[in-house]
C-alpha cells in the first residue's frame, strides 16, 4: 500500500512531445512506471519511444487507455487548461509539475474544481513517488521531476513544498536505510491543489506508512494547519524542518509561495507551531532524516 | 513587479478611480509649471512627492541632508526649492537599505483639505485562494500594526474570482466605513473600480493607503486615493503595457543580470556566498550557515535542474558583487548529474579569478565522478560530503580568510 499512486497506477503525460515532459516521461518508462498514453493536441496517432501513444484529447487518452492519473508538463500559459482538460476527463489525480502559472489562472482552475472528484498536486512541484521493490527502488510509480533512484522501498512518507530540498530528504532517509512508502512534493505556489494537511490525513490512514516527514518554508499557513491536526489526531511520530528561517521579509525566495508577508508566514511561527504539536522539528536540513530515526 | 504611485495612480484613473489633480515630472521646470497650474486652480497647498519603490519616504532622509521626500508646500517657490533638492538625490528610507534610492521623478499633487482617511487592499487570500477586498476606517496606518492591534477594525470580503466583485459586496464594505447617502455610491463605485484594476491587470496587491474624503477648493466633498500596486510576474507575459512600466533603476543590477540566465538571486548582508539548485534548498542552505555561525551574503537558486551554463552565469555574478570571505556551493544532482555541474563550476572558476575560498558540496546523481573532477583540477576547492560539513567548513573558511586579511 502507498498513498495516491502505486507501482501499477496507468499515467498519461500531458505535453510528453515538449522539452521536460518527454525527458522525464523516459525516465518514469526506465524507472518501471505504467507511463500508458500521451497527450499533445494535434499530435494524436504519433507513439512516443515506440510504445507510449499519443493523443489529441485527454478524453480520448482515457478512453482507450485506462488511465487514471495524469502528469502535466505544459508551459505556464496553457498548464490551467491541461489541468481542467483533466479534471473534466474525471481523472482521480491531476499532477502539476509547470512552474510559472500566472496567480489568477490558478484561482480560477481552484473555483473551477469544486464538487469535481478529480484531486490536483502542485503546481510548481517535483511530483510524486511510490518507490518500487527493484534494485535502486525500480518498478515504482514516479509522476514528475524526482530522481527516482534516490528512492528505497520502505514506511516512511514524505511531504514537501521543496524540490531538491525534497532529494535531499530522501537520499538521507535512503542512506539511513529508512525506505518511503510515498513521497508528495505539493509546490512552492501560492495557491495549490493539495496541502500539507490533506497528504498528512492520507498518510495517518496508509498501513503502510509509519512515520512522516514534514517539509515546509516560509509563506502561507499549509504548516500550521498541518500542525493544528497533528496534535490532536496523528497516530504516527512525525519528523519537520521548515526553510527559511534566514530570509529577509517581503522578498520572494525563489519559490512564488515562498514569502515572510508583514509579520506572517516566518520560519519561527512554523517552527514554533510544529514543536507544539510535538513534531520533532530538525535543526538543520543536514539532520533531517536523523531527527525522525531518533523518534522511531 | 513593483510600479511607481503615479503609475498605480494612472492605472487606477482607467477605471474611474479619481487620485489628487497633479501629474509626474523629471525636471525641476516641469514641476514648476504643474504647481502653477494647481494653485491657479484654486488649491492651497501643493504636495511634492519623491516617486521610488519603497515605503516610508515621509520618514526617508535624503543623503544630502533634506529631511522628507514628501513636501508640502504653500507657494509655487516652495515647490521649486524642495523640487531642486530632491532631484538626482539619494533618499533613504527604512525600505531602501543604507544606500538608498536615486529620486529621478517626482510627483506634483493638489492636497486639498482631509476631511476623513481609510484603509483598502485588493490582495489573493492564500487560505482560500481567492481575492479579498479589506478596509478599515483607520487610513494611513501601517496595516500590518492595526491588524496586530485592533483586528476588529478591519473588515474582509472574499471575492469569488469567477464572478468578481458584487456592487451589493462594495456597498457593504462602503456601509461599514461610515459613508452613507451619495457618498455611499461614490465609495462603493470607486470599490469597483479598484477591484477590476486589480484583476485587469493580474495585480497580486493593489493599496490605497489613505483612501480620502477631501473637501475641494469649491466646497464639494470627494474621494481620492493614494496608491500602491505590484504586479504578479508570472502574468507579465500577457500585459505588455505593464512591462512597460519596469523601472530597471529601482531593482539591484546584480538581481536583473541573474533574471537574464533564469537564476533567482536576492543579496542580503552577509559575507558568505551560496550557489544552490532549487529554491526550498537554497534557503536550507542560507539557514546552515547561519547555524554554524555564519552570515549569507545572498540567496541564489540556479533551477532545480540546472544546467552547467547556468551554474557557471551564477558563480560570475557572486563573483562581480561585494568582497566575500567564502563561496559554499550546494549541489544536489538530481536529472543534472554531478560531474556536469562540476565542468560548469570549473569553468566558471578559471573565467574568474577566485578570491576567497570555495567549498563544494556535491550530492546525488554522479556526485563521486564530480568530485573527482573537482579535486584533479588543481584549483583550491574544499569538498564536502554532507550539507553540515559544507557549512562548517564555509564558515571556518570564511573566518580564517577574514583574519588573513586582517594581518595583510
Amino acid at each position: 500500500m502507498s498513498i495516491l499512486v502505486e507501482p501499477s497506477t496507468r499515467v498519461l503525460v500531458q505535453g510528453i512531445t515538449g522539452k521536460y515532459g518527454s525527458q522525464h516521461a523516459r525516465l518514469s518508462l526506465s524507472y518501471g512506471t505504467k507511463i500508458v498514453a500521451g497527450v499533445t493536441p494535434g499530435k494524436g496517432g504519433q507513439v512516443f519511444e515506440n510504445q507510449v501513444p499519443i493523443f489529441d484529447t485527454v478524453a480520448e487518452a482515457v478512453k482507450q487507455t485506462g488511465a487514471t492519473v495524469s502528469a502535466v508538463f505544459v508551459p505556464p500559459p496553457l498548464a490551467a487548461d491541461a489541468i481542467l482538460e483533466g479534471v473534466n476527463a474525471d481523472l482521480d489525480l491531476v499532477v502539476c509539475i509547470t512552474e510559472g502559472i500566472p496567480i489568477f489562472d490558478m484561482m480560477k482552475v481552484k473555483r473551477a474544481m469544486q464538487g469535481k472528484r478529480t484531486r490536483l498536486i502542485g503546481p510548481n512541484c517535483p511530483g510524486i513517488t511510490t518507490p518500487g521493490e527493484g534494485k535502486d527502488s525500480h518498478g515504482g510509480c514516479r509522476i514528475g521531476i524526482i530522481p527516482g533512484h534516490l528512492h528505497k522501498r520502505g514506511h516512511i512518507g514524505v511531504v514537501s513544498r521543496s524540490g531538491t530540498l525534497t532529494y535531499e530528504t530522501v537520499w538521507q532517509l535512503t542512506q539511513l536505510g529508512l525506505g518511503q512508502s510515498t513521497c508528495v512534493g505539493i509546490g512552492g505556489d501560492p495557491i495549490f491543489g493539495t496541502s500539507h494537511l490533506e497528504i498528512i490525513k492520507l498518510m495517518n490512514d496508509d498501513p503502510d506508512t509509519h512515520a512522516i516527514i514534514l517539509i515546509g518554508e516560509i509563506g502561507g499557513t499549509s504548516e500550521e494547519e498541518a500542525a493544528e491536526w497533528i496534535k490532536h489526531n496523528c497516530k504516527k511520530p512525525v519528523a519537520g524542518f521548515i526553510a527559511g528561517a534566514s530570509a529577509p521579509p517581503g522578498r520572494r525566495m525563489g519559490h512564488a509561495g515562498a514569502i515572510i508577508s508583514g509579520k506572517r508566514g516566518t520560519a519561527a511561527a512554523k517552527i514554533e507551531a510544529l514543536k507544539a504539536a510535538g513534531v520533532a522539528t530538525a535543526a538543520t536540513p543536514s539532520v533531517i532524516a536523523e531527527t525522525l530515526a531518533k523518534i522511531i | 513587479m513593483n510600479i511607481h504611485e503615479y503609475q498605480a495612480k494612472l492605472l487606477l484613473a482607467k477605471n474611474g478611480v479619481p487620485a489628487p489633480a497633479g501629474s509626474a515630472c523629471t525636471t525641476v521646470g516641469e514641476a514648476v509649471v504643474i504647481a502653477e497650474k494647481l494653485f491657479a486652480s484654486g488649491q492651497k497647498q501643493v504636495i511634492v512627492k519623491a516617486q521610488i519603490h519603497a515605503g516610508g519616504r515621509g520618514k526617508g532622509v535624503f543623503k544630502s541632508g533634506l529631511h522628507g521626500g514628501v513636501k508640502l508646500c504653500k507657494t509655487v517657490d516652495d515647490v521649486y526649492r524642495n523640487a531642486k533638492a530632491m532631484f538626482g538625490q539619494m533618499l533613504v528610507t527604512k525600505q531602501t537599505g543604507p544606500e538608498g534610492r536615486r529620486v529621478s521623478r517626482l510627483l506634483i499633487e493638489s492636497a486639498s483639505a482631509i476631511k476623513r482617511e481609510c484603509y483598502l487592499a485588493v490582495l489573493l487570500d492564500r487560505t482560500t485562494s481567492r481575492p479579498v477586498m479589506m478596509v478599515s476606517t483607520e487610513g494611513g496606518m501601517d496595516i500590518e500594526e492595526i491588524a496586530e492591534k485592533t483586528p476588529e477594525k478591519i473588515i474582509r470580503e472574499t471575492i469569488d474570482p469567477a464572478i468578481g466583485l458584487m456592487p451589493y459586496q462594495a456597498r457593504k464594505l462602503a456601509f461599514s466605513l461610515g459613508f452613507t447617502g451619495d457618498l455611499l455610491h461614490q465609495a462603493s463605485k470607486l470599490l469597483q473600480g479598484v477591484y477590476r484594476t486589480w484583476e485587469q491587470n493580474e495585480a497580486t496587491l493593489v493599496e490605497t493607503n489613505p483612501l480620502c474624503l477631501v473637501e475641494q477648493p469649491d466646497g464639494t466633498v470627494s474621494l481620492v486615493v493614494d496608491a500602491k500596486m505590484s504586479f504578479d510576474d508570472n502574468a507579465l507575459f500577457r500585459h505588455p503595457e505593464i512591462r512597460q512600466m519596469r523601472d530597471l533603476a529601482e531593482e539591484s543590477p546584480l538581481e536583473t543580470e541573474a533574471s537574464k540566465f533564469n537564476l533567482n538571486y536576492i543579496k542580503l548582508d552577509g559575507d558568505i556566498a551560496c550557489l544552490v539548485n532549487g529554491a526550498g534548498l537554497a534557503m536550507a542552505t542560507m539557514d546552515i550557515i547561519v547555524h554554524y555561525g555564519g552570515r549569507p551574503a545572498n540567496f541564489l537558486d540556479v533551477g532545480g535542474s540546472a544546467s552547467r551554463e547556468q551554474v557557471a552565469a551564477g558563480l560570475k555574478i557572486i563573483l562581480s558583487g561585494a568582497r566575500m570571505q567564502a563561496i559554499l556551493v550546494n549541489i544536489f544532482g538530481g536529472i543534472m548529474q554531478c560531474d556536469t555541474i562540476a565542468h560548469g563550476i570549473l569553468a566558471a572558476a578559471r573565467e574568474n579569478s577566485l578570491t576567497c575560498p570555495v567549498v563544494v558540496r556535491l550530492a546525488g546523481t554522479n556526485a563521486d565522478l564530480g568530485r573527482k573532477i573537482l579535486l584533479e583540477s588543481g584549483l583550491p576547492l574544499l569538498s564536502a560530503d554532507s550539507l553540515a560539513e559544507a557549512a562548517d567548513k564555509a564558515v571556518k573558511a570564511a573566518v580564517s580568510n577574514r583574519s588573513q586579511m586582517a594581518a595583510c
